[in-house]
Order: C-alpha cells, then structure tokens, then sequence
C-alpha cells in the first residue's frame, strides 16, 4: 500500500527556500505570489494492507524520523 | 581525560578535534570510535561528535546520523551522566538525538557560512567554559550551512531562565548586534547546554584555534576546560 508522507516547515519556522523560490518566481514575471512555503514528499510503499493500519504506522514514522516535531509538522494520506 | 571521537560517514573534523584534545589532555590519544559501533569503550569521560556531514545529510543533517548504532550508546552515556561535546554537524546531531532542545535551520542568508565569528561566553561554570570568564569573548571559525539555530519561545525562555545558553554570537566588543548573528540564531545562540551541564553543542569550530603557530589558540580553553573537569571526575 502506497502512502505520502507531506513534511512543512511549521507556520512561524523561516522558511528562506521558501522565500528565496517567491523572489524567483517575482523576477520570472509572476505577480500576485503571496508566501511560499517549500516542504518535501516522502512516499512510501508499505506491505500493510489495511489503510488505517497504514496510515496510523506511516504517522508513527513521521513523527519518530521523517519529521522534526521542532521545525516541521507533517500530513499522511493513502496515496 | 578518557575521551573519544566519534566518526560518521562524511565526517571531516575529526582529525583537528582529535589533536585539540590531544593537546588538552597532555598528550593523551582519544579514542576514534566508528558509527557502526555499538558500544563505547568502558572508563570514558567525554564523547565528542565532531563536524562535517553524515550520511550526506539526507533527511535533515544529523538526523541519520541520530539512528546510528553508536548514537544509542552516547545516549545511554549520557543518561548516565557522561560528557559529550558536539560541534557543528555534532550539535545538529545532539539536537536530532534529541539530546538537546531545539533544531538547526538553513542560515537565513542561504548561504553557506565560511569565516570566523566571535562568541561570547555565558556562563563560565561549566565543564566545557571553567577556562574562561564570564563575558569573555573568543574568536572560532564557522563553516556552515544549517547553522541557524531554532527553538519555540517558550523552549527559547525555559532555556535563558535556566542559564542553559552557553555560548552567542557577538562582535569583538562582546555586544550582541544582528550583524555578530551571521546565520540568524534565534537570540544570537551559538552554543546549548543540557540541564546537567553536561551536553553541549556549538556550531563553530573552537578545535580550529588551539595551536599558536596555526590561528591562535583562541579555542583552546574549551578543551583545557574539559580536560580540567574531567581529570578530577
């Protein structure tokens, strides 16, 4: 069973790639761009077949590795 | 001082960390330990997990490093009591082992940091600072990229309340502006000790300033520190 695994940088965490894609996309000529945020996917191909299963053993992994509880907050869904 | 140094993947460091020891400790060898290692040698006083990577940083830096084999035992060492000192890649990695509070971001600037700073000393009643004084400023290299340092207020608070802020970024003077916070350390940190005194991590360089024919000697009281709190233990 597939899942994905979305990491963020928490709101209020300075996010300068994030900031540093904003300023690149103002001098492509995109107006209108409000905060960018830049986080990473994980995705994972798990031999549990049950979804909540899943998705309750993926969560346990974010929070134990995949994301830093300091810095980051993190979404699971089934893929 | 029994002390060891302990080398990752990608480590870089640890051959100047293993001199300055060296030099504290009047000439005693530390122990270079290997990341897959499970157990420490028995009688050590201090671990030091030097700078560079580990394991190329995947994920964020250090937190490979922090599931390591050898990561459990310096943590059970440290549930012990035992001493450990980590810089730059090491402290990342005392943060991800969650030996220390708090995380290392990208420097604000995004750019990797090369070049020396100045830190002031907070407290100097600690094993890693008995050798200078109070307020006293030293000058140590920075080389950097995830170096700014990140805690909640509240963990920021808890942390200045309890004296627990060992070393911050300042000019020469011993002020603290924002242009001395190269990296954008939330209050200027550079250095986090845990509530017994006994864990520190710094994200410069203090091994790079222990030999007066090479930069000055600058660091080398950290490392008399040590040696120093370490003998009589």
């Amino acid at each position: 069973m597939k899942v994905r695994v979305t990491v963020m940088p928490k709101n209020g965490v300075l996010d300068p790639q994030g900031k540093a894609i904003g300023h690149a996309l103002g001098s492509l000529g995109f107006d209108g761009v409000g905060e960018v945020r830049a986080g990473k996917v994980i995705e994972l191909d798990l031999a549990e077949t049950d979804p909540q299963a899943a998705k309750a053993a993926a969560e346990d992994m974010a929070r134990r590795l995949l994301a830093n509880a300091v810095i980051e907050s993190f979404r699971v869904e089934i893929a | 001082m029994r002390a060891a140094v302990v080398v990752f993947p990608g480590t870089n460091r640890e051959r100047d960390m293993a001199l300055a020891l060296k030099r504290a400790a009047g000439g005693r060898k530390p122990a270079m330990l290997w990341h897959g290692d499970a157990e420490l040698p028995a009688g050590l006083d201090l671990v030091v997990l030097p700078g560079g990577f580990s394991y190329g940083d995947y994920l964020r830096c250090g937190a490979m490093a922090a599931q390591s084999p050898i990561m459990r035992a310096v943590k059970a060492f440290a549930e012990r009591g035992g001493h450990v000192l980590g810089v730059c890649n090491g402290f990342q990695t005392l943060c991800e082992a969650g030996l220390l509070p708090g995380a290392l971001l990208r420097n604000a600037s995004l750019r990797f940091l090369s070049m020396d700073c100045h830190m002031r000393v907070e407290r100097a009643d600690t094993p890693f600072t008995s050798r200078f004084q109070r307020g006293q400023v030293f000058r140590a290299t920075m080389a950097h990229g995830d170096g700014n340092y990140f805690a909640d207020d509240g963990t920021l608070d808890r942390l200045e309340d309890t004296g627990l802020v060992a070393l911050r970024y300042a000019n020469p003077q011993g002020e603290t502006p924002p242009e001395a916070n190269r990296n954008g350390s939330a209050r200027n940190i550079a250095g986090v000790l845990s509530p017994n005194l006994r864990v520190l991590g710094v994200m410069p360089h203090p091994e790079n300033q222990v030999d007066p024919m090479i930069d000055g000697t600058d660091g080398l009281p950290l490392f008399e520190s040590m040696a120093a709190s370490l003998k009589a233990a």
